[in-house]
């Protein structure tokens, strides 16, 4: 196929150091696994310990979660240091992680693939057992165009805010980059806030009927995304703030402003499908191609 | 270990003068960034967890060597370990051999690069690993076990039939082993991509390098859809959703579509990485450059893509209509043609070659003869009418282990004596190879072919007994199972011999053949650090 000649210059890669975080991520995956079993299972290890581990709740699953949390927060930083160290992220480092981030991006959609086929599945032949319609016979849906409505304004001007942004930083801009990034965070939070809003005042529980368990399950995974994509951006603010981007270099900043433009585009995909399409019975009038 | 660490000192002077030391101790293998360590302890896990799922599936031929009930105590228990042997071969041992071993030893030397394009995050794919296996492990025996089949169907997945701890156990085992899968996955496409040495055009990169960037693609977009699959299953099973239960508006075939949009580019995501190795073996021991190079590459591009819509050829006799059977029958039969692409490219490698019937050239004759065997019962598979009456047969178990466990197990020895020179600096002992080939051979055709009789008698598969019509050929499969698992604790018996006591090997290719790779350029062992300074490559006159 190929034939060598002799080497050639110092190859252009970050060759890292050996590092603790990867281990010290498995180990936190194991035991937040291990406490999400307990919490579902309390007498995981036996009826002697179902007490002991009823009794501590949901903070068990949490102190997994911040060991998982602890890890990304010191593996992260480790990066950004090694990012600001000059010689360590060359051109062909950052185009290597510019393909990184974009097939973890394509995974992630192939992750919500697998609700919005079960929505799908479930709205075209809706069983008997919920009245062959769909929605299904006894849920009252949202009003499309109140909250959600809101929210979709909500996350398409956070998109034209990060890409304010985004040209801030480009043009030398650094009180645009910070503004823009700061109305962008707002922005997410609010986002956040009306959906949280939102499940409170939901007219269904999570254990209804297959509607109310994709709704939540779609909406929520797509939630928990919108906060940490919140997250990644209030990251790039305070690196922004200490002036780590320049006009030349800020893939930090880009990738976080691709994901959140793939969760923009996933709410879009939410609210035409499930909120707009999948409209029943509502508070306020309204009709889906759906609304049997 | 020893004799990697043992060859680092003999090869210190050649001219890698910084950054060339090779860490000391336990905190080599912990934190390790090293590709060749990281595929080491992929390769030696995977070994090990082939230990535990081969003696699953003696105990399995052990309970069916004679008409009824033997040693187990009912079906559930027949159920777990099926469960067991099944998840653990996939999972386990087959994708961390072929992807984290192979993959991670020879993706950066075949681009000429000094190690993947994520160092720690290759670190934690493989650390991902064993937690994920102690999950498994968990699963197979807390609360009565997980009895469910690889497949993990609702509703016998779902609390009502398994309301124990196993199932839940089953499931976060595959989240993890899959997000330690798409960490990796990501890993090569980037480095593959993104690091071949200059003037390694994608059109002249190694058929390993192909067939590992497709794997990866593979990995990355079917994965994610079992973890959502996984992820509602766990909700219904805990949280009281109805995804798969239909008194509240849910379908089990929901599931099972999920499952096979993941399952079946599964089923490629092991077949071809045995695809890459099998040409370069081929072509080394044939003396000849690979027969149709870019026909080979775009065969298994087309495998890849193909793959993805073909997913209901699992599912005929769930009740989809028909259009869908006759589509999903046509779409899976067309994959005979890239793969028949393969089958006559090798045979064509190897017309008029001057063939040497080393180790690794038998692996991959014996992997084209069974992987053929195999791919003809799944094209008789594809077609619905056929799948109605073989469903669920030993004729569907025979079918898959030709392709698996003869098949992409084939792939995985034919690669391990291939590199074993490369990887440790010894030299396998080649009768003790000829020997654990040919055992194998025996014991796995033995084991595998009645099969076909058998299922095409019509006896069915995940129940421990059957009637006494069936059983001298069941015999028969049982001897088989004893000779393959009595060859593989063999060849365990050789490595670790050889691994201290094999001849050491000084040449670069000690093949002393035309493998013309870029791993055969650097010392053998290769040393800890390779090619900190990029290679040129130039084309052949072949290209």
């Amino acid at each position: 196929m190929a034939q060598t000649s002799a080497h050639g210059a110092k190859a252009p890669y970050h060759l890292v150091e050996p590092s603790p975080w990867p281990i010290i991520g498995s180990i936190s995956a194991f035991v937040l696994a291990v406490a999400a079993l307990t919490f579902m299972h309390p007498d995981l290890f036996g009826k002697g310990s179902e007490a002991f581990f009823k009794s501590l709740g949901i903070w068990k699953v949490l102190i997994g979660l911040a060991l998982v949390l602890f890890t990304m927060f010191g593996w992260w930083r480790q990066v950004i240091k090694e990012a600001m160290t000059p010689g360590l992220h060359s051109a062909v480092v950052r185009l290597g992680l510019r393909y990184a981030m974009v097939l973890f991006i394509a995974s992630e959609v192939m992750f919500f693939v697998a609700f919005f086929w079960s929505y799908f599945h479930f709205a075209l032949y809706p069983e008997h057992t919920v009245g062959q319609v769909w929605p299904p016979k006894d849920i009252v849906t949202f009003n499309p165009w109140d909250i959600p409505f809101l929210n979709t304004l909500i996350l398409l001007t956070s998109g034209a805010t990060v890409t304010w942004a985004h040209h801030s930083l480009i043009e030398g801009n650094r009180k645009g980059l910070v503004w823009g990034l700061v109305l962008t965070v707002l922005l997410g939070i609010t986002f956040t806030a009306c959906q949280a809003y939102e499940y409170v005042h939901a007219a269904f529980t999570f254990g209804e009927n297959v509607y109310s368990g994709v709704f939540f399950m779609a909406t929520g995974f797509h939630g928990f995304h919108v906060i940490v994509g919140t997250i990644f951006l209030i990251v790039c603010l305070v690196r922004a703030a200490k002036g780590h981007f320049t006009p030349e270099r800020h893939f930090g900043f880009e990738a976080a402003a691709w994901y959140w433009h793939f969760v923009d585009v996933v709410w879009l995909f939410l609210f035409t499908a499930i909120y707009v399409a999948g409209q029943g019975p509502v508070s306020l009038p309204g009709h889906g191609p759906w609304a049997g | 270990m020893s004799a990697s660490h043992a060859a680092h000192d003999s090869h210190a002077h050649d001219g890698h003068d910084h950054h060339d030391h090779t860490p000391s101790g336990i905190g080599r293998w912990l934190y390790s960034t090293n590709h060749k360590d990281i595929g080491t302890m992929y390769l030696v896990f995977s070994m090990l967890a082939a230990i535990l799922g081969g003696a699953f599936s003696v105990y399995m031929r052990m309970e069916l060597a004679h008409p009824g009930m033997q040693y187990m105590s009912d079906g559930h228990e027949w159920n777990m370990i099926v469960t067991a042997h099944g998840l653990i071969m996939v999972f386990f041992v087959v994708m961390p051999a072929l992807i984290g071993g192979f993959g991670n030893w020879f993706i950066p030397m075949m681009c000429g690069a000094p190690d993947m394009a994520f160092p720690r995050m290759n670190n934690i794919s493989f650390w991902l690993m064993p937690p994920a296996f102690l999950l498994l492990l968990g699963s197979a025996v807390i609360g009565g076990g997980a009895g469910v089949g690889w497949t993990i169907y609702p509703p016998l997945s779902a609390a009502q039939y398994h309301p124990g701890p196993a199932m839940d156990m089953a499931i976060l085992s595959l989240h993890l082993a899959g997000a330690s899968s798409i960490l990796g996955a990501i890993n090569f496409i980037t480095t593959i991509f993104n690091m071949r040495a200059p003037g390694m055009t994608m059109h002249r990169m190694p058929l390993f390098l192909w067939a590992m960037l497709l794997t990866a693609f593979l990995l990355v977009l079917s994965l994610p859809v079992l973890a959502g699959a996984i992820t509602m299953l766990l909700t219904d099973r805990n949280f009281g959703t109805h995804f798969f239960d239909p008194a509240g508006g849910g379908d089990p075939v929901l599931f099972l579509h999920l499952f096979w949009f993941f399952g079946h580019p599964e089923v490629y995501i092991m077949i071809l990485p045995a695809f890459g190795i099998i040409s370069h073996v081929v072509s080394t021991f044939s003396k000849k450059p690979i027969f149709g190079y870019l026909g080979m590459a775009y065969a298994m591009t087309a495998i890849g893509v193909v793959g993805f819509v073909v997913w209901a050829h699992h599912m005929y006799t769930t009740g989809i209509n028909l259009n869908s059977r006759i589509y999903f029958t046509a779409a899976t039969m067309v994959i005979a043609v890239p793969t028949g692409v393969k089958i006559f490219s090798w045979i064509a490698t190897m017309w008029g070659g001057s063939i040497e019937f080393r180790v690794p050239m038998l692996w991959a004759v014996g992997f084209i003869f069974l992987f053929t065997v195999g791919g003809v019962t799944g094209v008789v598979l594809a077609n619905a009418g056929m799948d109605i009456a073989l469903h669920n047969t030993y004729y569907v178990v025979a079918h898959f282990h030709y392709v698996l466990s003869l098949g992409a197990v084939f792939g995985i020895f034919c690669g391990f004596y291939y590199w074993w020179p490369k990887m440790t600096g010894r030299e396998y002992p080649e009768l003790a190879g000829k020997i654990h080939f040919w055992v194998t051979f025996i014991g796995v055709n033995m084991t595998f072919f009645p099969q076909h009789f058998l299922g095409l008698a019509g006896m069915p598969r995940r129940i421990p007994d059957y009637p006494d019509a069936f059983a001298g050929w069941n015999l028969v499969s049982s001897y088989g199972a004893y000779i393959a698992f009595a060859a593989s604790m063999g060849f365990l018996v050789m490595t670790v011999w050889v691994l201290f006591n094999g001849k050491k090997v000084t040449q670069a290719n000690p093949w002393g053949l035309p493998a013309d790779t870029l791993e055969w350029t650097v010392p053998s062992p290769a040393p800890h650090h390779t090619f900190e300074e990029t290679p040129q490559i130039k084309a052949a006159a072949s290209h």
